[in-house]
């Protein structure tokens, strides 16, 4: 089976698409000629044409309001925020207008796109270019959060999420997309061809929206991540010898709930990763949905490893970002709790 | 209170005819000011590639007659406001080479303590209000500060800089519509490099003439070469006045070019490289106001004085941010909120 790069992953889900569905149209800045910062969209242009593959003006309002009107009218847009950081300036036309037209109108209208952003820090990109809001996202009802960990998931969830009924932001770990990360910015870079994940069946395939994948199984502590986390909690279960059960959740909403609770029983306690900020997180939901769910099952008190609540720094990143030092400790002290 | 300012506006206008662009000692300042910039950023860019500094790093390599012209005609009390490629706003506006390159480094030394990075710097004394991140967003800041000024009554303006890339954000058009109902005094200044990251201003933008897009509001707006330091003066000077007495906004298109990537990570293969090429050795703002020095009798030696100054303190500024520490954990902690007393 072939091997991809997150990147080539992303760019071979959207070409499968656009061959398959003439309704599916890719644009955002930089995206069409130059094939994207991170060429996630190379060659989409030239195979495809400029009617399908654009570049547009960076104008973030405009990508986004202009991506429900289309989707209003029966296209399949997916728009590229260059980073989840620049994505403000469209919240608003998430939020108010692709959220809610289903609700508003009773069905009569819906918005079926996707907006691809990178995430997540890692690249000494401070605060501009660093951010996780994954929790912008999953505290409005009405919009799917989807965020894969490897190029096998990136694949099959892009296409799934292409093709669901309702508008879908799909967060893209920028410090995957060339290799697995596990937090250790002084080991030297591991390509993904040496990580099974990065087998990408060739075609369309779908990972199903709403389904979380254990990539570790353990009976000691239930770990729940996603994104770049997962990677970092494989290191630290590794390092602490700690036989934790990794949950990799993949999407946010739809949550597999059962998932969780099926190994939160199990192990009788639970961590929670996650870059982004600590207050009112997403850690703070699966926190308490966990104990909503399993509190006579848990034999220690929930905790949550997460960034700083301090805006991104631009120096001293390793001590900001929750590396597997720091999610060893919260392991051992979950078991030993 | 606002609109207060009548004596220091008509003690300006008085001052109206105007010498010949630039004499000889102001040139010499400026050809000192853009090679300061020049020279520095090209230390960045060694740094960079040292990898002593990390991160967006975004040279101004190509546009620094644009910055150091405008400068020129402000007066103190004056704000500039610009996006993250900003190092030679900065250093125009009198900031202190070592603290700049300090926070490039990410130590303690530099001018947001290493938490802003290249993109993020600001002083209250020098009047340079960052420094943003953000395409666009300081636009609508500039404006605010223009109001500040003109609430105040003060005579004061805010010299707001974004690229043509920049001038396609929705936000720039609320800005332009506001300062011109309110007699805003600020100076948009529009530094047209052709390209925004990759995509040319061709492909991102349908207004032809950039310096046109504030007429709907009625702002007088003028296309300047912005590689020729004492046409930018000279145009600067006639927006500030503009503003100064009370008109409102004005707008300025300055024709720039930026020589290298748009960031230290973009191998730039979206134009060629004879158009690079091309661009520096016709137009090349430090070489032009060497050349017109020269006409006006300066010598190779003076030059060279002024040469080796700017080496120095770039070397300098170098050496400290080498130096000085990089910041404590503690220290990243501070600033989210305001401290309360303990
Ligand atoms: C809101 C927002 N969108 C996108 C970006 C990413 N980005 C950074 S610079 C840039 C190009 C800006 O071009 P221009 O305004 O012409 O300025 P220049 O870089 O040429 O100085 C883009 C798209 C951003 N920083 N902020
Ligand atoms: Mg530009």
């Amino acid at each position: 089976m072939p091997r991809r790069t997150m990147i080539e992953a992303i760019r071979d889900a959207l070409d499968v698409m656009m061959a398959r569905d003439p309704r599916v149209v890719v644009f955002g800045e930089d995206v069409g000629y130059f094939g994207g910062v991170f060429r996630c969209t190379e060659g989409l242009q030239r195979k495809y044409g400029p009617s399908r593959c654009f570049d547009t003006p960076i104008s973030e309002s405009g990508i986004v309001g202009a991506a429900v009107g289309m989707a209003a009218y029966g296209l399949r847009p997916v728009a590229e925020i260059q980073f989840a950081d620049y994505m403000y300036p469209g919240y608003d036309q998430i939020v108010s207008e692709a959220a809610r037209l289903r609700y508003r109108s009773a069905g009569e209208f819906t918005a079926p796109l996707v907006v691809r952003m990178p995430c997540g820090g890692g690249i000494f990109g401070g605060q501009t270019h660093s951010q996780s809001p994954e929790a912008l996202f999953t505290h409005v009802c009405g919009i799917k959060t989807v965020i894969p960990s490897n190029p096998h998931d990136a694949k099959g969830l892009l296409i799934a999420s292409i093709e669901d009924e309702d508008p879908v932001i799909f967060l893209e770990p920028k410090r995957l997309y060339n290799g697995p990360f596990d937090g250790h910015p002084e080991k030297p870079a591991v390509p993904w061809s040496r990580h099974p994940l990065s087998e990408t069946p060739e075609g369309h395939y779908t990972v199903p929206l709403g389904q979380a994948a254990v990539r570790r199984e353990g009976a000691a502590v239930t770990v729940l991540a996603y994104g770049t986390m997962v990677h970092v909690a494989e290191a630290a279960a590794e390092e602490t010898g700690v036989d934790a059960e990794i949950l990799d959740l993949r999407t946010l909403v739809p949550l597999d709930i059962d998932a969780i609770v099926r190994s939160v029983r199990k192990t009788g306690r639970c961590v929670i990763l996650h870059e982004a900020t600590r207050t009112s997180g997403f850690g703070a939901e699966l926190s308490a949905q966990v104990q909503e769910r399993c509190f006579w099952h848990l034999e220690a008190p929930i905790l949550r490893v997460t960034g700083w609540d301090t805006p991104y720094p631009h120096a001293q990143e390793w001590d900001y970002f929750p590396g597997a030092a720091r999610v060893g400790r919260a392991l051992r002290a979950a078991v030993e709790g | 209170m606002a609109q207060g300012a009548e004596s220091a506006t008509a003690r300006r206008r008085t001052r109206g005819t105007r010498e010949p662009a630039m004499g000889r000692e102001e040139l010499l300042q400026a050809y000192r000011d853009m090679l300061l910039i020049r020279r520095f950023e090209e230390k960045a860019g060694q740094l960079y590639g040292m990898g002593l500094i990390g991160g967006f790093c975004h040279l101004y390599i190509g546009q620094e007659a644009v910055v150091v012209g405008m400068q020129m005609c402000l007066e103190p009390g004056d704000q500039v406001i610009t996006s993250y490629r900003d190092h030679g706003h900065m250093l125009a506006c009198g900031m202190e080479a070592r603290g700049v390159m300090a926070e490039l480094t990410g130590r303690i030394g530099g001018y947001s303590k290493g938490k802003g990075g290249s993109m993020h710097m600001f002083s209250r004394e020098k009047g340079f209000y960052g420094g943003h991140g953000i395409v666009g967003a300081q636009v609508s800041l500039g404006t605010g500060l223009a109001f500040a000024n003109w609430y105040r009554g003060n005579d004061n303006v805010c010299l707001t800089y974004f690229g043509e890339g920049a001038s396609n954000q929705g936000q720039v058009y609320e800005s332009f519509n506001l300062a011109a109902l309110m007699k805003l005094p600020v100076v948009y200044i529009i530094e047209n490099n052709k390209y925004g990251m990759g995509t040319s201003v061709e492909r991102a933008s349908a207004s032809r003439d950039l310096s046109k897009n504030g007429a709907p509001w009625g702002i007088p707006g003028e296309q300047v070469n912005g590689m020729d330091v004492t046409a930018v003066k000279e145009a600067g000077e006639r927006a500030v006045a503009h503003c100064r007495e009370g008109k409102g906004p004005y707008l300025l298109e300055m024709k720039t070019y930026r020589y290298r990537g748009h960031s230290m990570s973009d191998p730039a293969k979206y134009r060629t490289r004879e158009e690079v090429q091309r661009m520096r050795e016709q137009s090349d703002p430090i070489e032009t106001a060497r050349r017109m020095l020269a006409e006006q009798g300066v010598g190779e030696a003076e030059l060279r004085k002024v040469d080796d100054e700017v080496k120095a303190i770039v070397q300098d500024a170098a050496d400290f941010a080498q130096q000085s520490p990089e910041p404590p954990e503690s220290e990243l902690w501070t600033d989210v909120l305001v401290e309360e007393a303990r």
